[in-house]
């Protein structure tokens, strides 16, 4: 028997903008009360719509703090304060769920190993791991689950080679990631799922300590071993792993159904190699994978967008909604690849913008143009109507998409 | 136009790389790099555009122009 609880409104997609309610929203009532979801519990949350306002908001971490507080405290009111207090918020070494100082002083550790000229380094390594895929998928011949055979294995390998996890595992990973993203969970598979991913990375981080690698781990060790506890190193190589590969691949995914969709934009990113960074900008905006990121707790009573907001109270950011304001670009629902880089909030903003950024890009920036070359006429094998989304995931995205060529 | 970039602000989320190379880098801790405080004119709408695309406020244009 299954249960599928309502999708929270600033979850919910047709199938690939914000569906029109949040447009409404932002223009009638742009900070406003809505259901936020933590499991099968639904919480009153201030949904946050218009582009300002939300800069404003991710912008000021004392303000508006990551660790989960007002979710904490709405679960243990609907449940018990023991499930609430188990909650997978703010783990430790877990980035996202930290604010300053402690957010801080392990950003610090992390900024150095993220940059665009190192991610520039792995640029050839990168562009192997996608021929490669494209190989194997040319040779055995359509059609194929472009998710399995493409956009979720060349996000895996990168990020298990650059971190130090053995790509044997990605099976189990994988469906980790699914599971701790899928917010229709029950609060105790959520938990379960949180400690399987734990125990996991724990032996990995126990094998580094005893043999540090010449990967990410390794160097963590080596370099921070003395103050970083096993706690936060685990909680740190958990994250980037599940950030390192999920976001990349449901983009990779969604990002070639979207163009199979608008012929036209797709020609330009195949024919045209000089448009690459902007049209990546492009995809990023008007996707927004990321429905919200992580839900803030107000620690002080505050006004946004005009409406007052009590200390404790809980803020959804949509992001979606705020890189379709018109604050932020002209005819904010028409892709437009050839759209001069706007400053969307697709990878956050403020101190927990994503730190993977620089290699998110790069990826996406091989990865679309050699698929869309290798195979040119790249098309859906089933019907546009049977492509399943990842309706209740905090990452967006389609569950499978057959392709043939 | 004067550029002023803010090293213990700054989040190492390279986005002034990508809007304005000729200005900006990263330094091997990953916070910025001001590669040229003065950028000439046919630089500063790239520097414009880094700082609107700056996720912590590191960097920033203390007189207007």
């Amino acid at each position: 028997m299954s249960r599928t609880p309502p999708v929270p409104l600033h979850m919910q997609r047709t199938p690939f903008d914000p569906i029109t309610d949040l447009a409404r929203l932002r223009t009638e009532a742009p900070v406003s009360l809505a259901e936020a979801p933590m499991g099968p519990v639904r919480f009153p949350a201030w949904l946050v719509t218009r582009y300002d306002d939300v800069r404003e908001v991710l912008g000021d971490a004392i303000r508006f703090s990551n660790s989960g507080q007002a979710v904490r405290a709405h679960v243990a009111a609907a449940v018990d304060e023991e499930t609430a207090a188990r909650l997978p918020l703010a783990a430790q070494g877990s980035l996202i769920g930290y604010d300053p100082p402690d957010h801080t002083r392990l950003r610090r550790m992390l900024t150095p190993k993220f940059t665009v000229k190192r991610m520039r380094r792995l640029q050839p390594r990168i562009e192997a791991i996608v021929t490669e895929h494209l190989d194997v998928m040319q040779d055995n011949g359509g059609p194929v689950d472009l998710v399995q055979a493409f956009a979720l294995p060349v996000p895996s390998l990168v990020i298990c080679e650059l971190l130090g996890v053995p790509y044997a595992d990605r099976a189990d990973f994988q469906r980790r990631s699914n599971a701790q993203l899928d917010l229709s969970q029950s609060l105790e598979d959520r938990r379960a799922v949180f400690e399987e991913s734990r125990a996991y990375m724990a032996e990995l981080v126990r094998r580094q300590r005893s043999d540090p690698g010449d990967d990410l781990l390794g160097a963590l060790v080596r370099e921070h071993g003395d103050e970083l506890p096993d706690e936060e190193l685990i909680g740190l190589g958990g994250l980037l792993l599940l950030a390192g590969h999920e976001t990349t691949a449901n983009m990779l995914a969604l990002g070639a159904l979207l163009l199979l969709r608008h012929p036209d934009q797709l020609a330009l990113l195949r024919d045209d190699p000089g448009i690459v960074d902007q049209a990546v900008e492009e995809l990023m905006r008007y996707l927004t994978i990321v429905h919200s990121g992580v839900i803030r707790t107000a620690t002080q009573d505050v006004t946004i967008g005009g409406k007052p907001i009590k200390a404790g109270d809980a803020i959804v950011c949509s992001l979606p909604s705020a890189n379709r304001d018109q604050a932020l670009a002209d005819e904010p629902d028409v892709l437009d690849l050839t759209r001069k880089p706007t400053s969307h909030v697709a990878f956050g903003h403020g101190i927990h913008h994503c730190l993977g950024a620089p290699l998110a890009r790069m990826e996406m920036r091989i990865a679309y143009p050699a698929l869309l070359r290798r195979f040119p006429a790249l098309r859906l094998a089933v019907p546009f109507e049977e492509v399943p989304f990842r309706t209740y995931s905090a990452v967006y995205g389609v569950r499978s998409l057959p392709v043939a060529w | 136009m004067r550029v002023h970039a803010d090293r213990e602000i700054c989040v190492g989320a390279g986005n002034c790389v990508f809007a304005a190379p000729e200005v900006f880098d990263q330094n091997d801790d990953g916070t910025v790099e001001l590669l040229d405080p003065r950028p000439a004119a046919e630089h500063h709408d790239n520097v414009r555009d880094a700082v609107a695309r700056c996720p912590s406020g590191a960097i920033s244009l203390p007189e207007p122009g």
